[in-house]
């Protein structure tokens, strides 16, 4: 049992990573942006490009490694996120919604295909693993480095919150997601700020393929169509556009599969987890933590 | 020439022309205001003295400034400060952080919270809802949130559209004491109305707009007898 939720909460902490980029964005220019999966495979192979090219070591991994890749892979996709905005998104800020969601599908298979043309289409053996030392945790058996990883998502998190809530930047991005124009009225950039969401959440999907590459073991092209929808689910679950309801649809999503997979054998998983997610938003459709908010005019 | 000179503006939004060769100006300390029914081209002049929106024709001068040529998000470093039409508060945020948004662009920490406090002893009712979302005020309570807002960011010209809407007269007039109070603080006003009554009783001077071009100007208290202004703004 222990066991279960503490799987569940490692991959739903990965989840959350990238479903708070899925959200933020959306939070902030109303798109659902489908290449965000894709960037968080991106993240993944920064971090294997990186290890290989410094002669691959194969060993367990070091905890202090795997740190300094996240942050490698951080930099890479903060930048990438920028870029794509930049390109693909701000020319379109006053079509209509349905030609931005067209160009983040394309995007989307602009950056799968690219990979698949430099990598191959074939699956990558990650260079490092999360084993090394284990130890018991309430019965459950946990690598250090899967504890250490799960830290510094929470920290990723903690840190996040502060900045959005606490901050004169983090006020002006909530602004923004409210009322851009009456923004740029109080002397915000809005472009400024918008390209400084895509480089956060851009980041945090790189943090979470790094993450999920050690895990799983094997990275491919592909890998971030799965887990975007997942992170879209997550954040949907959580209500959309909310930074903590991103952070709990994530955990949540994780749990759901890791149970889903323990009572029903791993084939069922995602057969559960959107079972379950169908039947919440039916009952809820502004998901956990979504729309509390009364206004009056 | 001090103070704000507006000289042979045209605004088109796509094929509607919407000012035409507008000129007007407001002196240094002066409240001035626009008058004019819906659609005559209030709001796109405010709009376009903030920058959101640009002119084909004519200048715009702030102080010797050419504002027609700054990215809108840089006015109000030139003390420029739009309160749009509707308030346009953060509605999901409490009053206390729309304050603070207002000095976003003010370095100096400090200076932003003695503002915010000054914007508190202005209108004491701000201060009694500073934890409350702004959403949840009643309209003139957003009114003077929209105000206060602007006034944390310093401004020298403060614009105005419309503060009035939809209030109740007692509280029109509640507001607009609060503009003549900013005035006599020093505060530049440019002040657009559709309720002319109320906007004649504070300003100095007033340019009535009709389909984007100044029909008649003068004295608040000269265009509050003139017969025209009287039988088309006044309903008398
Ligand atoms: N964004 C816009 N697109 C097209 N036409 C507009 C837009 N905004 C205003 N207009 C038109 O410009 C004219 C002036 O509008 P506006 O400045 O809002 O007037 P007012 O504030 O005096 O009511 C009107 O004819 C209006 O329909
Ligand atoms: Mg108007």
């Amino acid at each position: 049992m222990s066991q279960i939720i503490l799987n569940g909460l490692f991959v739903g902490s990965f989840y959350a990573l990238i479903a708070l980029g899925y959200s933020m964005v959306y939070g902030i220019i109303k798109l659902l942006n489908f290449a965000h999966g894709d960037v968080y495979m991106i993240g993944a192979f920064v971090g294997f490009v990186t290890l290989t090219s410094f002669g691959g070591l194969t060993a367990a991994a070091t905890v202090p490694t795997l740190i300094l890749l996240i942050l490698v892979a951080m930099i890479f996709t903060g930048l990438l996120g920028v870029g794509i905005e930049r390109v693909a998104y701000r020319p379109l800020r006053t079509s209509p919604r349905l030609a931005v969601l067209i160009t983040a599908v394309g995007m989307s298979f602009t950056l799968e295909y690219a990979v698949r043309q430099i990598f191959g289409p074939s699956p990558k053996a990650y260079p490092v693993r999360l084993s090394g030392g284990s130890l018991d945790l309430f019965g459950a058996r946990v690598s250090t480095a899967q504890l250490a990883l799960m830290g510094v998502a929470a920290l990723l998190m903690v840190v996040l919150a502060f900045y959005v809530n606490k901050t004169r930047e983090g006020r002006a991005m909530r602004a923004i997601a409210l009322d851009p124009q009456a923004s740029t009225l109080m002397g915000i950039n809005v472009n400024g700020v918008i390209a400084r969401v895509f480089f956060i959440g851009s980041a945090l999907a790189g943090a979470a393929g790094v993450m999920a590459g050690a895990y799983y073991g094997s990275i491919d092209f592909l890998m971030g169509f799965v887990i975007g929808l997942k992170a879209f689910t997550a954040a949907v679950i959580g209500g959309i556009g909310n930074l903590y309801g991103a952070m709990l649809g994530g955990l949540t999503l994780g749990l759901l599969e890791s149970f889903g997979s323990a009572w029903l054998g791993g084939e069922w998983r995602d057969v559960f987890s959107f079972a379950c997610l169908i039947l919440f938003l039916s009952f809820k459709p502004t998901g956990l933590l979504g729309a509390r908010v009364v206004e009056r005019m | 020439m001090s103070g704000l000179v507006v000289d042979g503006v045209d605004v088109h939004y796509g094929r509607v022309h919407a000012l035409r060769s507008l000129s007007f100006e407001v002196g240094e300390g002066e409240i001035v205001s626009l008058l004019g029914n819906n659609g005559a081209g209030k709001t796109t002049t405010m709009n376009l003295l903030s920058g959101l929106v640009k002119a084909t024709r004519g200048t715009i001068t702030w102080n010797g400034t050419d504002l027609g040529s700054l990215p809108a998000h840089d006015l109000v470093t030139h003390g420029v400060v739009h309160v749009p039409e509707g308030r346009r508060i953060f509605s999901t945020m409490t009053v206390h952080e729309n304050l603070m948004l207002g000095g976003y662009r003010v370095a100096d920490a400090s200076l932003v919270e003695k503002r915010v406090q000054q914007a508190y002893d202005l209108m004491p009712r701000l201060h009694e809802r500073r934890k409350q979302q702004g959403g949840t005020l009643s309209g003139g309570e957003q009114q003077m949130l929209a105000i206060g807002r602007a006034l944390v960011a310093g401004p020298r010209l403060l614009l105005l559209d419309e503060p009035s809407m939809g209030l109740a007269p007692l509280i029109v007039k509640q507001v607009m004491e609060i503009i003549a109070e900013v005035n006599q603080q020093g505060t530049t006003v440019l002040l657009v109305e559709q309720n002319a009554k109320a906007a004649l009783r504070i300003a100095h001077r007033a340019y009535v707009v009709e389909t984007g071009h100044v029909t008649l100007s003068g004295p608040a208290a000269e265009l509050a007898d003139d017969p025209r202004v009287v039988e088309a703004y006044l309903g008398a």
